[in-house]
């Protein structure tokens, strides 16, 4: 059964929001209304990434929508947020594949990139008509990416890379790849290289057999000897920490993301609460454990709009630090993930058919929350924050 | 083509309904949206430009909060913007909403005026007609396509039981466009970004009072509609319910 979304605002939080980022909302909104509700159980049954809407995003500026120039709206990073809020809500899968191609692939051209790479990638990337994807994960570095494997040898007219990245969102759809690897020829130091992927020994391959997000593509990728010229590298980037600051843009966005998707469970259960009826024919939205738990959603869900509206608020200042973004995608992240737990009991057995949107979010807020940073690694970016301790 | 497109903020259609204290209107804490056959109205003037050239200018009266839908206008593409803004436009019926409109553009000279054919709260579907006669043009109603020729246009009515009628007009005119004829386009972001810098002309109250004369319609009392129908479940035996439902459909309903 469809259930209309109807919105959440329990604390006015509508009036921090300028006209303009309430417009920006509901054009995401109604564009997923329109387009991704109708078909996102069957793309998700069928685990195939929707991608008769990529050029559709590209015409509303979704791709790379804080860039200036390029073909980009240069919008501001609360409305980037309640984008993510707003495509998430339909489902994670389309909002990681955007993700990806703004926050980890056009970002990265955009801050480190040489103006020829801006020029040859951003326009067509923001218009949807070339995809990106970015290597960072390897089978055996998760979360400690300075553990990866993959080199790159300098030769005469360029570099030569090797290794294994796993995990890659949209990595066999993607025309290029942001690879990042140990360059011999800056004393193995971790730099980003644009990977085109028709180069010979490039390969992707998806991992099949997922239980979430399978509304997206998930890659494995090979770097077999796959030879680029010298202007492939970005230039700017510098070491590890450049790296850390495309998945810092990309937490920023989950940690609104994740909003979309608790309040669609949210608002599922309370529906469906409210015409569900059992014992002396009344509806469980009047029984008081259903309360406590629609309750503790609606707290939750309204605390953690605040936390991400002020990071993106910090953020458009350019106030906002790594563990500012770490809290906010730590703490949404675990609550959406809860709040789809608690949507699950209250719908019983219907919380487990795919005639409601519950159990997709659920299954989805897995891997969210071990992306970007696992839910336990942000804890430590945010323990040595507060205790000027590293505990890793 | 220079195309003026009326359009009305109204309380949002799946929200709940919450009557004033007077109870002679909506109160002003409900969500609001932009009029859906006026959404259809803007995309058809937006066609037509893109088609013809020209300008798309969108017009509102309302509070403060009606500017939302003006911006919405500008955002899709829209050139620029007129807002006749006080709260005392709520309580305007057509009749005056149309004679303020037509004294905010006595400056103007559009060619074509688009409005939806009515809206969603008061589904008086008059403002247009009675604009067009306060201009002094010709009007057509329940349009589904506009089309320029030959200097004029060419419309598609819609009729009932399935029927449409062709017409040809002179300019300017005025039509009340069908709601749902196409897909409405949404707001891009560089659209957002842009309407930013166009022009939005706010006319006063003042500015048009004396064009406007008393209403000649007046909300009495809204309600939520009773519950008038009542269940009544007959007991007894079969053959007992039989003959007490059968003495009801002959002597109560007379229906047998």
């Amino acid at each position: 059964m469809a259930l209309k979304f109807r919105g959440f605002d329990l604390v006015e939080f509508d009036t921090l929001l300028s006209e303009d980022e309430q417009l920006v909302r509901s054009t995401a909104r109604q564009f997923v209304e329109d387009n991704l509700l109708p078909i996102i159980e069957i793309c998700n049954r069928e685990g195939r990434f929707p991608r008769e809407l990529v050029a559709p995003l590209g015409e509303l500026g979704f791709f790379g929508p804080t860039l200036e120039g390029y073909g980009c709206a240069g919008m501001s990073n609360v409305e980037y947020g309640l984008i993510m809020q707003e495509l998430e809500r339909g489902d994670s899968g389309l909002r990681s594949f955007c993700s990806v191609q703004s926050s980890l692939v056009m970002y990265p051209i955009y801050t480190f990139g040489s103006e020829e790479q801006k020029t040859r990638w951003l326009e067509p990337m923001a218009r949807g008509t070339k995809l990106g994807c970015f290597g960072l994960t390897e089978p055996d570095a998760g979360s400690n990416p300075g553990a990866m494997r993959t080199r790159a040898a300098s030769t005469a007219d360029g570099y030569v890379l090797n290794g294994e990245k796993m995990w890659i969102t949209s990595g066999s759809i993607a025309d290029v790849a942001v690879v990042w690897a140990k360059s011999d020829e800056h004393g193995g130091k971790v730099r980003g290289f644009l990977v085109e992927t028709d180069r010979p020994g490039f390969r992707a391959e998806d991992v099949h057999g997922k239980w979430s997000l399978r509304a997206s593509v998930t890659s494995s990728l090979s770097l077999s000897d796959v030879k680029i010229p010298k202007e492939n590298l970005l230039p700017r980037t510098e070491g590890l920490k450049s790296a850390l600051m495309c998945l810092n843009q990309a937490r920023y966005g989950i940690a609104w993301g994740v909003l979309g998707a608790a309040m669609a469970c949210y608002d599922t259960a309370l529906q469906y609460a409210q015409f569900r009826k059992q014992f002396r024919d009344q509806p469980i939205a009047g029984h008081q454990l259903v309360q406590e738990k629609l309750v503790w959603m609606a707290s939750e869900i309204s605390k953690a709009q605040l936390l991400a509206l002020q990071v993106g608020r910090l953020k458009d200042q350019g106030k906002a630090q790594h563990f500012h973004i770490s809290l906010a995608k730590r703490n949404n992240v675990w609550m959406a993930l809860e709040c789809a737990r608690m949507a699950r009991d209250i719908l019983g057995a219907n919380g487990i058919a795919d005639e409601y949107p519950v159990f997709r979010h659920l299954a989805n807020l897995e891997s969210v929350k071990t992306y970007e940073g696992t839910h336990d690694i942000h804890t430590l970016i945010l323990g040595a924050a507060i205790t000027g301790i590293d505990a890793f | 083509m220079k195309i003026l497109v009326c359009m009305k903020q109204v309380p949002q259609k799946d929200a709940p309904l919450k009557l004033n204290e007077s109870a002679t209107w909506v109160r002003e804490d409900v969500g609001y949206e932009i009029n859906e056959p006026d959404a259809y109205a803007l995309e058809a003037a937006l066609q037509l430009k893109e088609k013809n050239g020209g300008e798309v200018v969108a017009i509102s009266a309302g509070p403060a909060r009606a500017q939302t839908v003006l911006r919405e206008a500008l955002a899709k593409g829209a050139d620029r913007a007129i807002h006749l803004e006080d709260d005392k436009f709520v309580t305007l019926d057509a009749f005056n909403i149309a004679r303020a409109m037509a004294a905010a553009i006595k400056d103007e000279a559009f060619d074509l005026v688009l409005t939806g054919l009515q809206s969603d709260d008061y589904g008086y579907a008059q403002t247009g007609v009675l604009l067009a006669e306060l201009l002094g043009w010709a009007h057509a109603t329940i349009i589904m396509q506009v089309e320029a020729k030959d200097g004029g246009i060419r419309v598609k009515r819609e009729l009932e039981s399935g029927y449409f009628q062709h017409v040809e007009m002179p300019l300017p005119a005025v039509l009340t466009i069908q709601s749902g004829i196409g897909k409405l386009r949404y707001a891009t972001l560089i659209g957002i970004k842009q309407a930013k810098n166009k022009p939005l002309r706010k006319v006063s109250y003042d500015e048009v009072a004396a064009s406007l004369r008393p209403n000649q319609l007046t909300i009495e009392k809204l309600y939520v509609p009773k519950k008038t129908k009542q269940t009544e479940v007959i007991q007894g035996t079969p053959s007992e319910v039989a003959k007490k439902l059968v003495a009801k459909l002959r002597d109560e309903l007379r229906v047998i």
